[in-house]
């Protein structure tokens, strides 16, 4: 199991990747940030960053302004 | 503090300005969120701060921003450092006028305890994020997100992932325009956390018994 947000709790897979988590939950916004606990995944890394079992994964949404 | 300055941070709260004083808070940016963070962390007592930002203020900027008539056609970060002396002619400024790259987070961003992100961009706070993380990963991030439109305050909010804390709504974009109240907001709350993580920080190498401050003669709480 995955917890996305401190909400959504996802089913894990093995070798599942932020990016597989990311296609899981629907995520198609591109301006993102993402942590897995409490580690911030550069975006390049999306597709090869393994998601672990029990991990705590936060996508925060990157709005324009200021 | 020199003797010919008055204490300004008679009323802040207890024990805080010890911490503070001695803490460097970089701001990447100077528009609304930059120039609005950075006044609220002078009053808050915060000793250095370093600016980054290449633009010069224009008038549409007047509307959000911490700048005056006067400032039009200056550097942002001049004109901002002018301002936040006079606040606190103690401060120590770090003024950087250039366009910040991730190349040069490592260099700019070194002295820095702590960054306000103030960028405007929804890309370049992306890479901003992970050009911090990546150079400085003990260390924390102030962003906002989503400072657009008008009202709707229930909707701003804090969320934090480890060294990460990201303030705003998320989803607004300046499209809906840009208010002063509600920017100022987001900036201020981003000032608050970086002064909360601070605090949090500091509390564990502050000396003991480090000075409580005290009113000034003659001035009530």
């Amino acid at each position: 199991m995955v917890l996305v947000n401190n909400r959504d709790r996802v089913d894990w897979q093995p070798g599942m990747t932020v990016q597989d988590l990311l296609d899981k939950m629907g995520y198609s916004y591109v301006l993102i940030t993402v942590t897995v606990d409490d580690a911030l995944v550069a975006k390049e890394d999306y597709a090869s960053f393994p998601v672990p079992d029990g991990a705590a994964v936060t996508v925060f949404h990157l709005a324009h302004g200021g | 503090m020199s003797d010919l300055t008055p204490n300004i941070f008679g009323r802040n709260a207890p024990g805080s300005t010890a911490i503070l004083s001695e803490a460097t808070v970089a701001v990447a940016g100077c528009g609304g969120l930059g120039s609005n963070a950075a006044v609220a962390l002078v009053r808050a007592g915060v000793g250095t701060l370093i600016l980054v930002d290449p633009d010069v203020v224009e008038a549409s900027n007047l509307n959000r921003q911490h700048f005056f008539q006067a400032d039009i056609g200056r550097p942002k970060v001049e004109a901002l450092a002018d301002h936040l002396w006079a606040i606190n002619p103690d401060l120590q400024l770090e003024l950087h006028r250039l366009t910040l790259t991730r190349e040069l987070v490592p260099t700019v961003f070194a002295a820095a305890d702590l960054l306000i992100e103030a960028f405007d961009r929804a890309e370049s706070k992306q890479w901003l994020i992970e050009a911090w993380c990546r150079a400085f990963p003990q260390k924390t991030i102030v962003c906002a997100s989503g400072v657009s439109g008008l009202g709707n305050s229930e909707a701003i909010k804090v969320r934090r992932a480890g060294k990460l804390v990201l303030c705003g709504d998320e989803r607004s974009e300046p499209s809906e325009g840009l208010c002063s109240a509600r920017v100022a907001v987001v900036a201020n709350l981003q000032a608050n956390c970086a002064i909360e993580e601070l605090i949090k920080a500091g509390r564990g190498v502050a000396p003991a018994g480090a000075p409580v401050e005290a009113p000034r003669d003659g001035e009530s709480r």
